[in-house]
């Protein structure tokens, strides 16, 4: 088989996940073999006029002039993966979509919040400009997950990704309910496939990976007010990696 | 002969972010030379507002992919700061102790990934796995380290999960610490080889020196990183400190048409902050074996050159490689104590928290109201502090480079490798870096 040719883009985002590559420490020469990377600007000068097998891209769409440079990716590669929670539903980024653009810029920039190159839009998934073949999801992502669904892309296997919450993986391993402990927690809708990592270190599921398919809101916040939230703020809660889910 | 110079060189490559670089300039006379700064705007400042005490680190942490250690850090301590909350000796020395993890981290990745390639000739790490793949192995298990330190500590190196208001959610165990030890005695033999690398390809760092305000954390117990007052140092040796509360002083943000990230300057019309400042502030705060490293690869202070900047990293990571090895004594031989964060009652009030990240002085400031709500949030990333010195940088260099009649090429190289030595986070600081040379 050829060896793929893979590239890694970067749009609004942290690129905290493109540092997650330099953290697999020897076993990244292993995946230097049976993958070779021709673009990465974040650590890379070079460039590749040919075709890309896949394209992975951090960070949302949150810049209509962005749109250009994305459709441009996609012309280029086979398959385009949003790679991380920003590329997958907006992240973290989606946070200020809830506010009027107005608010938001004057409240950082002040008085010089309309000069014309601090423009943006509400910041969404990258699936708003492109066709996106698959959609790694993580707050960052999760290092061994991202290498078996690029596995099973290139050997023609459909990738999955968890679609039961993240408190399966928490029972599992055995911890003591958030709620059981009088804090709150995301998990009973959140997607799993991250080891329910944040309650296994004593705090709790914010739902960086998104929702299951059809999570039952409601009864989210529901629960939430239960724990003696106010209202406002259990939607609040709800939508901290995830305001492009939840309805306002 | 006329000779027409038109750099344009969009979204800089290895650096964090995105940044321009244009310069234009005919028959030697320079017509343009711009550092801009065109990464999206990402509005944290306002997402934070509205949200609780409890998440805010864990926003704001996502500023910044590298340093997300650090913003937590700055994040917790202001939320701290505001809430009145005080943090046992325990707590603040495995701080201390991850913040050295972060520094290690942060700094080989730069030396390695980002500016070794410059100094090897080659375009990136990715051909020096077959010319010369012992130093690929090297940083690699080096930078595997630094990921493992701040994992152990915090729970993952990014975006950590394990530091809450008061200390931490889940606490590293001694055979943890006793595992960490162990690996960082095991990569001391790199850090040599590292050095002699250094040393080998020292006369590719550009000779160039601008002097400039230095700005840094200057903290009595050690080197100026997890905590302290702002040290600002003049080129003429004056050193004042200032307050942490008082940082606006310092900063004076403004906002130029070249940036989405806002610029800042004290004393002269730009400053510089960073492992270079730091050390030019701290030198004699260093660990013994840092400053043998300083003097064997030939580093003295003060030191005017920018470019210097990622020796002064380097020399930083044996730094902080030493000084993790002595806190880590020093907390088996307290003994790790059971310590649970305290409850907090919410109140009213404000706090300020910086701490002294890879890049730089960085500021976090919140209000919160008496149910423990953010009212308001003011970030001020190093980055940013920078900005407006690699301005000052360009326009001193450009002119000295168009003087010695240097190639485009040349002048595109030295300008990158300007722009890189400041190790930028452009997306901290909002998000880019690009060079455009305009005829």
């Amino acid at each position: 088989m050829k060896i793929p040719k893979v590239a890694f883009f970067d749009f609004t985002s942290c690129e905290g996940c493109q540092v997650e590559i330099a953290n697999f420490d020897q076993d990244l020469l292993k995946l230097l073999q049976v993958v070779e990377v021709v673009e990465f600007r974040e650590i890379m000068k070079e460039t590749c006029s040919e075709p890309l097998d896949i394209a992975f891209i951090e960070g949302s769409f949150s810049r209509e002039k962005d749109r250009e440079r994305l459709q441009k990716i996609r012309q280029r590669a086979n398959l385009v993966v949003a790679y991380g929670s920003c590329a997958a539903t907006g992240g973290i980024n989606a946070l200020k979509n809830h506010k009027p653009d107005y608010k938001y810029k004057v409240e950082v920039y002040g008085a010089d919040a309309t000069m014309p190159h601090l423009e943006t839009q509400k910041a969404l998934p990258i699936s708003a400009a492109i066709p996106v073949d698959l959609a790694i999801p993580g707050c960052p992502v999760n290092r061994q997950e991202f290498v078996r669904l690029v596995s099973d892309l290139l050997h023609g296997k459909a990738p999955t990704i968890p679609n039961y919450p993240v408190c399966v993986e928490c029972k599992k391993k055995e911890n003591i309910c958030r709620y059981e402990l009088q804090d709150t927690c995301l998990g009973v809708v959140a997607r799993a496939g991250c080891g329910a990592l944040c309650p296994s270190n004593g705090i709790p599921c914010e739902a960086c990976r998104g929702f299951v398919d059809n999570p039952n809101l409601d009864s989210l916040v529901e629960l939430l007010i239960k724990t003696g939230m106010q209202p406002a703020y259990a939607m609040a809660k709800a939508r901290m990696f995830t305001a492009n889910l939840v309805e306002e | 002969m006329a000779q027409k110079i038109n750099i344009n060189l969009q979204h800089v490559t290895r650096v964090e972010g995105h940044g321009n670089i244009v310069v234009n300039a005919t028959n030697g006379k320079l017509e343009r030379c711009e550092w801009q700064v065109p990464e999206a705007p990402r509005f944290f400042e306002s997402m934070v507002r509205g949200r609780h005490f409890s998440e805010i680190a864990r926003i704001t942490s996502r500023i910044c992919g590298i340093c997300s250690v650090g913003h937590q850090l700055a994040s917790i301590k202001a939320t701290e700061a505001a809430l009145g909350i005080s943090v046992s000796e325990q707590t603040e020395k495995l701080r201390r102790l991850l913040k050295h993890g972060e520094n290690f981290d942060s700094h080989i990745l730069h030396v390695y990934f980002l500016v070794a390639p410059d100094l090897l000739g080659v375009p990136s790490v990715m051909p020096l796995a077959e010319s010369h793949p012992e130093v690929v192995k090297r940083a690699l298990a080096m930078k595997g380290l630094g990921s493992r330190w701040s994992s152990l500590i915090a729970g993952r190196s990014t975006h950590p999960v394990r530091i809450v208001p008061g200390g931490f959610s889940t606490l590293i165990t001694e055979a943890e610490l006793v595992e960490l030890k162990q690996s960082i005695l095991n990569i001391l033999p790199e850090l040599e080889a590292t050095a002699e690398t250094l040393q080998s390809v020292a006369d590719r760092i550009p000779q160039f020196e601008r002097k400039t305000e230095y700005i840094g954390l200057v903290d009595t117990v050690e080197y100026g990183l997890y905590d302290g007052q702002i040290g600002c140092l003049m080129p003429d040796g004056q050193k004042t400190l200032i307050g942490v509360e008082d940082y606006r002083s310092v900063t004076n943000e403004w906002v130029s048409p070249l940036s989405t990230a806002k610029y800042t300057r004290h004393q002269m019309d730009s400053y510089m902050v960073g492992a270079l400042a730091r050390i030019n502030l701290n030198f004699q705060q260093l660990h013994p074996h840092a400053q043998k490293m300083a003097k064997e690869i030939g580093f003295s202070v003060p030191c005017y050159n920018p470019y210097m900047n990622t020796i002064a990293q380097f020399i930083e990571a044996v730094h902080s490689a030493y000084c993790g090895l002595e806190l880590i004594d020093s907390l088996l031989y307290s003994g790790l104590e059971a310590e649970e964060p305290p409850l907090i009652q919410p109140k009213a009030g404000r706090g300020v928290g910086a701490v002294d990240v890879p890049r730089g002085i960085l500021f976090h400031d919140y209000e919160y109201d008496d149910a423990g709500i953010c009212i308001s949030a003011n970030c001020i990333i190093p980055t940013n502090q920078n900005h407006a010195n690699i301005q000052g940088d360009m326009d001193k260099l450009v002119p000295e480079m168009l003087q010695a009649n240097k190639s485009q090429a040349e002048m595109e190289l030295y300008l990158e490798m300007l722009v890189r030595a400041y190790d930028p986070c452009i997306s901290c600081s909002t998000h880019y870096l690009n060079v455009t040379f305009v005829k």
